[in-house]
């Protein structure tokens, strides 16, 4: 899974800035980026992350009550 | 000059607001939440940092529950009257400012029960005749928490208790108090906190909010307005998420960069610490100006813990002539007349005359207060004379 990818899918920008800051403060490798157009019709930004720190992202989220639509690989 | 009308607008700011402002426009300046690029999230980032300040200065722990208004005005307007609705009935006190009169008083034409708890003429309110007046039907109670034309503080955690033991939502109207009084959201059961960012929290005009509660559902608020959010665009009705429901439209992205700074200034010296030297130089005034003959100042007894705004009248001298003289002969800044509170200057006797208000900041000094209590002394003493 190394140099993998997924990315999180939020109903809103505020989400995914309160998910990129939780994950900021746990020190994880994790980019705000365009949502690709295969994945969403929103328009706004997902947050990508590497593949092998999903588990403790999904955590950070859930105990931050941050609401997301999709987790997806790229 | 000296500028005593803080309760309106204060100034100065902390110099780093004007300059994140500058900042904002000359370097990122572009939509948050509406694209996918560098400056987009830049922008999303600062409007998401000011609300982590505001959830860490009233302890809230979903930053998301901070609802961006244009002041405190448009919060409480989005709060009442997305919650009241005909037959409901409101509690309220006969302190309140209009921002909080005038959307009743319209809710009322339309059905809405509004029931007013006068306060004493000291600006008093008994938590128990709040209890006596939940009904069936009562839906809501809504005080301001510090007041702003005597400084007074109203009795929040005691009716808080109320709201929270008769199943109420209790809004309360902060402008006067967030960032320069100390406020515990979830001890004192807070359901709704409406803010402005211009007074106390050192940001500029244009930039308020209204911090939603665990207890206030989403379903049960009506958005104030609808619009473009960057989310579901592809759907033509409004989102039912948070805070997108409720912010429609773009934001003021520069006054969120101007009061992320003065919200950093706040957090860093703490309301706690404000208020302590905000009361001290309220002391000094209230000693000052009662010490003068023929000054009436207004409100309760000047040792009771308060805010800093105070309201006087000298004898026989009309506000407006005051606050003239204060500004042509003293250089000095206040407010005269009714404050937007009609009701506020009936219940302590003041009505239509209205009062001379002086209000005070961090950025105030001792020295200040002593020259404005000499002018003041001065005014009085001089109209006598001409008079004799």
């Amino acid at each position: 899974m190394k140099g993998s990818y997924g990315v999180v899918i939020f109903y809103s920008t505020s989400a995914a800035l309160r998910a990129e800051s939780l994950a900021k403060r746990e020190n994880l490798k994790i980019k705000l980026i365009p949502v690709p157009r295969h994945l969403s019709s929103d328009c706004g930004v997902c947050l990508r992350f590497e593949s092998e720190e999903r588990a403790t992202l999904q955590k950070i989220l859930q105990e931050g009550k941050v609401e997301y639509k999709d987790i997806c690989n790229l | 000059m000296i500028y005593l009308d803080n309760a309106a607008t204060s100034y100065p700011k902390p110099k780093k607001v004007g300059q994140a402002m500058l900042y904002f426009l000359e370097k990122i300046g572009a939509s948050p939440g509406r694209s996918g690029h560098r400056l987009s999230l830049k922008a999303g980032r600062i409007v998401y940092q000011t609300r982590e300040s505001l959830a860490q200065l009233f302890d809230v722990d979903d930053p998301l529950r901070i609802i961006f208004t244009l002041n405190v005005t448009e919060a409480l307007n989005l709060a009442l009257k997305g919650l009241l609705r005909p037959g409901d009935q409101v509690i309220t006190s006969s302190l309140e400012h209009n921002s909080v009169m005038r959307p009743l008083r319209e809710l009322q034409k339309e059905g809405v029960e509004v029931e007013v708890i006068p306060c004493s003429p000291q600006g008093d309110l008994d938590p128990a005749d709040v209890k006596k007046a939940v009904k069936k039907n009562s839906k809501l109670i809504v005080l301001n928490h510090g007041s702003n034309v005597i400084g007074n503080l109203l009795p929040i955690s005691a009716v808080g208790k109320i709201s929270r033991d008769h199943g109420l939502l209790f809004l309360v109207d902060v402008a006067q108090t967030a960032g320069c009084y100390p406020l515990d959201l979830k001890k004192d059961n807070l359901d709704l906190l409406a803010f402005t960012g211009h007074k106390a929290l050192f940001g500029p005009p244009g930039t308020g909010g209204l911090v939603l509660g665990e207890r206030v559902e989403i379903r049960k608020l009506k958005p104030l307005k609808s619009g473009g959010t960057g989310s579901q665009s592809e759907s033509e009705e409004q989102p039912d998420f948070l805070p997108d429901i409720y912010e429609s439209g773009t934001p003021n992205t520069v006054g969120l960069s101007g009061l992320k700074e003065g919200l950093r200034f706040v957090l860093q010296k703490g309301a706690e610490k404000i208020h302590g030297y905000e009361f001290e130089l309220t002391q000094r005034l209230i000693a000052g100006l009662k010490d003068i003959p023929g000054v009436i100042v207004y409100g309760g007894e000047g040792n009771k813990d308060r805010i800093a705004v105070v309201s006087f009248n000298i004898k026989d001298q009309l506000p407006s002539e005051v606050g003239l003289r204060l500004e042509e002969e003293y250089k000095i800044m206040c407010r005269v007349g009714l404050h937007c509170s009609p009701a506020a200057h009936k219940t302590i006797g003041t009505f239509p005359g209205g009062t001379v208000r002086f209000s005070m900041s961090w950025f105030n000094t001792f020295k200040e207060i002593d020259e404005a209590i000499l002018a003041v002394s001065n005014i009085a003493r001089r109209h006598k004379r001409g008079r004799g």
